[in-house]
């Protein structure tokens, strides 16, 4: 055999391998889809999303945990949103090539990589002891603000880096003032991009688990959180617990309860998805 | 009073940003405050090298090496995984595949990172250890083989689509070169991108182990609760963030020494990530080539 024909059934057998590593991430994927769904869908009826927690499988539901889902949900955009928008916009419009921006950079890219937990320790500590927070809804959600502030920060930054120069120059030229420029102009042109960020940081704040095991979330709730200050749980730390339980049915409950929480995850990312293309047709720069 | 304003505002904003450095700052005090008092009960040589990690029994032992030795083996078994399969996945969409492919595939496999991680414990405990037992019947119920193999499939993404975008960024013309001089596909690929892309290529790799050091629901559910010092991927360990998680889910009193062991174990999960994100950093503004 010539060397080139050698190369090219090299070049033949690595095609083939690397279609075969490309179909194992997808099949795993199917195959994770397969079991969750096969061993869970036949639970999922009325009763299973507004029941309470209890002892017994067939009788458990994740009222608690959806309801409690929503509360920290509600809070964490409520509190990470504006501060991370501004972080952003400042950083991108403001921050000069300094000694403070670079750091704030360097310093965010560090955070990015911190792993959850350990933000879960923070919260413990800061929120919980010495706010006086305890395990409440307020210390998860503020824990978890600032685990996707990073998210938000990064995504803002793009989206503001987009918006052109002449657009902002026509703002200037006409007399509005640096701020008037960017909550006029600037602001609403990079609306779609911002938004994708924040649906994006926030599918990535509903499966969150591990920080909120941490900060406290209870595993058994009996009750529907009716203030900031209630204690919770939600539902990655539900399945969590019916998942480490030894009986078949709290198994099935958890299969039942990944689904829930997948359509959750699923959905978000397909709304940034939508929310990115439409903006991106509609401006045109 | 225009001005004023814009001074406020501004002054607001640039709070907003450093709340990003309060942020690590408290990260940094709360786990060195909690670790010195914990220190000052236990010796620090004891921590280092000790082989037993028992703080929850009657006879305590603070040795934290059995559960470096757990997070150690399921991130060697997940990039064991993730590595190879995420660059070549890289390399084919970027060499061999059309684009229309790569448009459909890419976004695909990133599921695979937006997928809760609990998600995956489940599948882990519930479907690939039995799966496993099938043809290895040693293999006991909890265990750090199929954790890390899970987590290897979870992190594909980070390498294949860093890995891609930094092949990308090459520019078309060292490709051509090679072509041109009569290089097979193959050997563009691995002898010309590769390296060209490669500080890009190991950025992802390190993104990667910190992010599989760092991981938590997959072990906590699947890979158990024991920690021992061993390299033996068919028994159950225990990992450094899956301690975390055993003691906040426990009733340990606060500040005993039990409860300060999470933060000295928080500590060294801390200080190896922080250490892999900053090699990463370096390497990137170091060896990033510019091309014009």
């Amino acid at each position: 055999m010539s060397n080139s024909q050698l190369n090219r059934l090299k070049d033949l057998a690595f095609k083939i391998f690397a279609i075969f590593c490309t179909s194992v991430g997808l099949i795993v994927l199917v195959v994770l889809l397969y079991v969750v769904i096969s061993q869970g869908l036949s639970r999922i009826d009325w009763d299973f999303i507004t029941n309470l927690p209890s002892r017994s499988a067939e009788r458990s539901g994740i009222y608690t945990a959806l309801f409690g889902m929503i509360w920290v949900l509600v809070l964490t955009i409520l509190i990470s949103f504006p501060v991370g928008v501004c972080a952003g916009i400042y950083l991108q419009e403001y921050g000069k090539k300094g000694f403070l921006t670079n750091f704030i950079e360097i310093n965010i890219s560090n955070l990015a990589g911190v792993p959850s937990i350990i933000y879960g320790i923070l919260g413990l500590e800061l929120f919980g002891r010495l706010l006086h927070l305890g395990n409440s809804i307020l210390a998860g959600s503020l824990t978890l603000s600032l685990l996707i502030l990073p998210l938000i920060i990064v995504s803002t930054r793009e989206a503001v880096k987009a918006v052109p120069k002449s657009l902002r120059e026509a703002s200037y030229g006409l007399g509005a003032t640096k701020w008037q420029t960017i909550w006029n102009v600037v602001l609403p042109s990079s609306f779609g991009g911002i938004m994708t960020g924040l649906i994006l940081a926030i599918s990535r704040a509903i499966g969150e688990t591990a920080p909120l095991i941490v900060v406290g979330a209870l595993v058994y709730v009996p009750f529907v959180p009716s203030s900031p200050m209630d204690e919770f749980t939600v539902l990655p730390s539900q399945i969590f617990n019916w998942v480490t339980r030894p009986q078949a049915g709290f198994v099935t409950n958890a299969a039942a309860a990944i689904i829930i929480l997948l359509t959750f995850t699923f959905m978000m990312n397909g709304i940034a998805v939508i929310i990115r293309n439409r903006f991106n047709k509609k401006t045109k720069f | 009073m225009v001005k004023v304003k814009e001074k406020a505002i501004e002054g607001f904003l640039i709070f907003c940003s450093l709340i990003t450095v309060f942020t690590t700052l408290g990260i940094i005090i709360v786990l060195a405050t909690e670790t010195i008092k914990f220190f000052s009960e236990v010796s620090i040589i004891e921590f280092f090298t000790g082989t037993e990690w028992t703080p929850l029994f009657a006879n305590k032992k603070f040795g934290i090496l059995p559960l470096v030795c757990g997070t150690l083996l399921t991130t060697l078994i997940a990039i064991s995984v993730a590595l190879p399969l995420g660059l070549t996945i890289a390399v084919y969409l970027n060499e061999y595949a059309n684009q229309k492919f790569t448009a459909i595939v890419k976004p695909l496999l990133e599921v695979l990172a937006a997928i809760p991680t609990v998600v995956y414990g489940f599948f882990a405990l519930t479907f690939v250890t039995p799966l496993l037992q099938q043809f290895i019947p040693d293999l006991s119920g909890f265990n750090a083989l199929s954790a890390g193999l899970v987590m290897g499939i979870m992190i594909i993404p980070y390498i294949s689509s860093l890995s891609e975008d930094a092949l990308r960024a090459v520019p078309k013309s060292l490709r051509e070169a090679a072509y041109g001089m009569g290089s097979t596909k193959l050997q563009t690929a691995f002898r010309v991108m590769v390296p060209a892309a490669s500080s890009g290529i190991v950025v992802s790799i390190i993104l990667a182990i910190s992010r599989a050091i760092g991981e938590t629901m997959i072990v906590a559910v699947a890979a158990g609760q024991e920690p021992k010092f061993t390299f033996n991927p068919l028994t159950s360990i225990e990992t450094i963030t899956t301690y975390i998680v055993q003691v906040s889910m426990g009733d340990v009193p606060q500040n005993s020494l039990e409860y300060r062991t999470i933060f000295s174990a928080g500590m060294a999960l801390f200080i190896f990530t922080f250490l892999l994100n900053n090699i990463s950093f370096w390497i990137k503004k170091k060896f990033q080539q510019k091309y014009e």
